[in-house]
């Protein structure tokens, strides 16, 4: 594979391509479903077609999108802070930290504080525990392997688990009902004024982390490669942390953890475009906004009695592909 | 003019101390070769001078200021650094590694015409031209010692650090970039390399440093540090130090089996 440098022209060339196939997918998407829906009653009257369109359909996929997007971006960021391809928000335990921190926010009937959904304030919280931790096991020597970050991941995972498990004991049984969801993570439709809250949390963040692109590049060879080469690591650090524990927090508040997404669009693209993350974390989250979505509408109409979280869906996916991951990567790679 | 001032310089890794009151002053243009045993510090002190560990003890000025001190951008646009090995997780070319050589001169998202210029130069002087696309992981380790070494050249600083630049590479590139490397120096450039050639040393350096145990053992032309004497104290073993063809130092280790 030859890979060209990155100019301008690539990156918009590349872009234009994952918009195009965004666009495709995001179109398609609220048209499929298990109800057949007559469109001009949805778009010209008050119907129950336009109920679906609009309040059930078109909200759950600008959900997904933007959920999809904002995973494969921390998965991205993630992997080039830890220098590990298998890094996700799942596999790292920060995920289930998120919904650790939902699930305390419920249990102690906090739902809405000052107007601002305050399980955001919790799973935020919760996200940025679990990846300090993960950050403090991973600085204790100076570079560690897939074993321990992942076997770490895992212990956070279960910890997280099981404080889960023993909340809900306390919890009335509306909340238990409300608890359930944050084992394994689903799509469903929600208000818009919640998605434009979304919106106006994560776009800043994501352009950020999209502007410092280049910087990511030397992060991903190596701390030291990068100060040498006259990065300010610590504040690159930092904002890098800050940053996925936001978006990680934001979106698990939402969906639940949904795992696997950070792992095989991120692996996907570097395949094709390869490692430069200027193109990377702009096309990561294109696509998988467009993974996530097509994964969700399979989900909602796969011919189930129930419907099928789309978190399993992911994970029946990515579990396998992770595995292939792990066998497949080179000896030398692992030292 | 580019200079290194240190004085008292000590680090500590937790309890164990690997450099202490290390005092020596360094400015360009030259071509100095650290020697030593494993374990001498000599990997530490380039990075206590390279700015990449920051808890050292006493004084390291660059150009007048303390290294801890200067902005990583500015300092970087003097100073590069060559590790010893770089693995990569990820299918970065050869070319965009040395590209990241010009990280210091970028204020945006992109690389500058100039900056494709320089990297093109480097990757000429570094014999690295012919696998510029090629993924990085795959590469030999001499390929890719050239490859890190072109980052630095990239880099166009007034000094360079090398830590140990030709460990995997064979005789003709060992020799090719001792050359650069003197070609730099006699150009103007400060350039100070970790070796454990002590022949390399000889013949290319213009100045060696010799630590021992964290100490310096001694500072001076080759000719004068390179004793049969202090080789046996400072490495351990019995070598006879000739003069070569050039009037320079050359070394034969195992004196000892020779005799017997």
């Amino acid at each position: 594979m030859v890979v060209k440098p990155v100019t301008r022209r690539r990156l918009w060339t590349s872009i234009l391509f994952c918009l195009l196939v965004l666009l495709a997918v995001a179109v398609t998407a609220p048209l499929v479903g298990s109800t057949r829906i007559d469109y001009t009653a949805a778009l010209t009257e008050d119907s129950i077609d336009r109920e679906i369109l609009f309040r059930a359909r078109i909200p759950r996929v600008l959900l997904s999108l933007m959920a999809g997007g904002v995973l494969s971006v921390c998965g991205v960021l993630f992997q080039a802070l830890l220098r590990d391809a298998l890094a996700t928000p799942y596999t790292l335990g920060v995920s289930s930290g998120a919904s650790l921190g939902a699930v305390t926010v419920i249990c102690f009937g906090l739902e809405l504080f000052a107007g601002f959904p305050s399980i955001w304030v919790g799973a935020l919280i919760g996200a940025f525990l679990a990846l300090l931790l993960v950050l403090v096991v991973a600085s204790e020597g100076r570079r560690m392997s897939s074993f321990t970050l992942l076997l770490s991941g895992v212990t956070i995972n279960s910890i997280c688990l099981a404080l889960i498990l023993f909340l809900q004991t306390f919890a009335t049984f509306g909340q238990s009902f409300a608890i359930v969801r944050w084992l394994m993570g689903g799509i469903e439709s929600v208000e818009y004024s919640t998605l434009l809250w979304l919106a106006a949390v994560t776009f800043p963040v994501l352009a950020y982390v999209f502007l410092t692109g280049r910087e990511w590049n030397l992060m991903a060879v190596g701390e030291e490669w990068a100060a040498a080469r006259g990065v300010n690591v610590t504040r690159l650090m930092l904002t890098g942390l800050i940053s996925g524990s936001i978006l990680t927090g934001v979106v698990t508040a939402l969906t639940g953890p949904i795992g696997f997404v950070g792992l095989i669009v991120p692996h996907g693209l570097r395949m094709r475009l390869g490692a430069d993350h200027r193109l990377l974390l702009p096309c990561s989250f294109l696509l998988g906004a467009a993974f996530l979505t097509v994964c969700d509408t399979a989900s909602r109409t796969l011919p189930t009695s129930g419907e099928v979280p789309v978190g399993v869906l992911t994970a029946l996916l990515g579990g396998p592909f992770f595995i292939w991951l792990l066998k497949s990567r080179r000896r030398s790679l692992w030292l | 003019m580019s200079a290194f001032s240190l004085s008292n310089v000590g680090m500590s890794y937790g309890r164990s101390e690997v450099l202490s009151d290390i005092s020596i002053e360094f400015s360009a243009p030259g071509l100095t070769a650290i020697i030593g045993p494993n374990g001498a510090g000599k990997s530490t002190l380039l990075s206590v001078m390279a700015g990449l560990l920051t808890g050292y003890r006493g004084q390291c000025l660059f150009n007048g200021r303390e290294v801890r001190s200067w902005s990583r951008k500015s300092f970087t646009r003097l100073v590069s650094f060559v590790p010893q090995r770089l693995r990569l997780e990820f299918p970065f070319t050869a070319e965009q590694v040395v590209m990241m050589g010009r990280s210091p001169y970028c204020d945006g998202l992109f690389e500058a015409p100039d900056d494709h210029v320089e990297v093109e130069k480097a990757m000429m002087m570094t014999d690295t031209l012919e696998f510029r696309s090629r993924d990085f992981r795959f590469l030999s380790g001499g390929e890719r010692q050239r490859v890190i070494l072109a980052a630095a050249l990239a880099q166009t600083t007034p000094v360079l650090l090398l830590d140990e630049p030709t460990t995997f590479l064979d005789l003709r590139h060992q020799v090719s970039i001792y050359a650069l490397l003197r070609q730099l120096a006699s150009a103007g450039r400060l350039v100070i390399t970790v070796t454990h050639d002590l022949n390399l040393a000889a013949a290319y350096a213009d100045r060696v440093i010799m630590l021992r145990k964290g100490r310096l053992a001694a500072a001076g032309p080759p000719s004068e540090v390179l004793s049969s004497e202090r080789i046996r104290s400072v490495f351990e073993v019995e070598a006879d130090v000739l003069t070569g063809p050039h009037g320079k130092p050359w070394i034969l280790y195992g004196g000892e089996a020779r005799h017997t």
